[in-house]
């Protein structure tokens, strides 16, 4: 609007900086690989070429934390493990994002005793849960979308 | 005669005073060791040529809560050219809840008594590295016990959520 009406096609797009850094950040968000137990086989599955959440910007799931925008913890987090969910997070460069896949990340799940974190997050803010135990590929996907919608929604102003 | 049978003769026969007694319970027979002879008797076991029971199946411990005495040690010894299981235990008392490692006769005890030592607080004397090795090293307690809480938490649902979720430890940025 405006400058296109009045200069005609100049191949140019024009858009708020906000909306273009948000769509740059949703179309390609790196996931990093974070299967602790039975859902990572559904996350795989979510990877592989039926799902294909590469059409989403994700065809590479990270090892490495520092190259990695989502963590998506698949799986039950023993308080052994705790700690080191946490320095992979703060290892992570922001923004970073986190999707509790599945029953026992976002609440303990069937294993309500001593050793299993009751819920990921006590260790690391999570911006989306997935329910299901596992949850199917689908779940995933739309866990995934949801964040993608809330990333879309975030404000400059909140950022700096 | 079957291969137990000649076990229980023989360690009768060597080390008389250091088994009060032997169970026999649906075909599997259970030697009971006094815990000060079970090094010897697991040498013994190994080295004899009738018997070479040279492999240690399993290592674990049962805890008899609030009977006396509370704990047992089971050693599950096989012997790989006769193909027979043996089953040593070693009852313990819970205010000496010590027994000698076995680690000289059988190195893989080594992270066998580490894992008892660890799920039951029972010490092996003389064991080379005896730290904990399933829960961190920072923990206190030792889970396997009976009296050991189970660590439930409340289940959160729609009645009780809001009550849970002001009292809930969430991590921040």
């Amino acid at each position: 609007m405006g400058v296109e009406q009045k200069l005609g096609n100049l191949g140019v797009l024009t858009t708020k900086l906000e909306e273009a850094i948000n769509w740059s950040r949703t179309r390609a968000m790196w996931p990093m690989l974070f299967g602790l137990a039975c859902c990572a086989i559904e996350m795989m599955s979510a990877q592989a070429s039926d799902y294909d959440m590469s059409r989403f910007g994700m065809e590479l799931m990270r090892p490495s934390p520092r190259q990695s925008d989502l963590m998506i913890v698949a799986g039950r987090v023993s308080r052994k493990m705790a700690p080191v969910l946490r320095r992979l997070y703060d290892q992570m460069p922001d923004p970073k994002w986190v999707i509790a896949m599945g029953d026992c990340a976002s609440c303990g799940g069937v294993f309500n005793n001593y050793a299993i974190v009751q819920g990921v997050d006590e260790v690391v803010p999570v911006d989306v849960y997935v329910a299901g135990c596992p949850p199917r590929p689908e779940a995933l996907i739309h866990g995934i979308l949801t964040l993608h919608a809330k990333v879309r929604g975030e404000k400059l102003a909140d950022w700096a | 005669m079957d291969l137990v049978d000649r076990a229980v003769e023989i360690l009768r026969g060597k080390m008389k005073d250091a088994i009060p007694a032997v169970e026999t319970f649906r075909g599997e027979t259970a030697v009971v060791v006094r815990p000060e002879a079970i090094a010897e008797a697991c040498r013994l076991l190994r080295d004899d040529p009738r018997l070479r029971f040279d492999f240690l199946a399993a290592l674990t411990a049962v805890d008899y809560w609030p009977d006396e005495p509370r704990f047992a040690v089971v050693y599950e010894l096989y012997s790989i050219p006769h193909r027979v299981f043996l089953r040593l235990r070693v009852p313990l008392s819970s205010t000496a809840a010590e027994v000698p490692t076995i680690e000289g006769v059988y190195p893989n005890a080594n992270w066998h008594e580490r894992e008892v030592f660890d799920m039951f607080g029972i010490t092996f004397v003389g064991h080379s590295d005896l730290r904990r090795v399933l829960m961190p090293f920072d923990w206190v307690g030792h889970p396997l016990r009976k009296d050991y809480p189970l660590g439930y938490e409340e289940v959160q649902f729609s009645f009780n959520h809001e009550e849970i979720d002001r009292k809930k430890p969430y991590a921040q940025e």
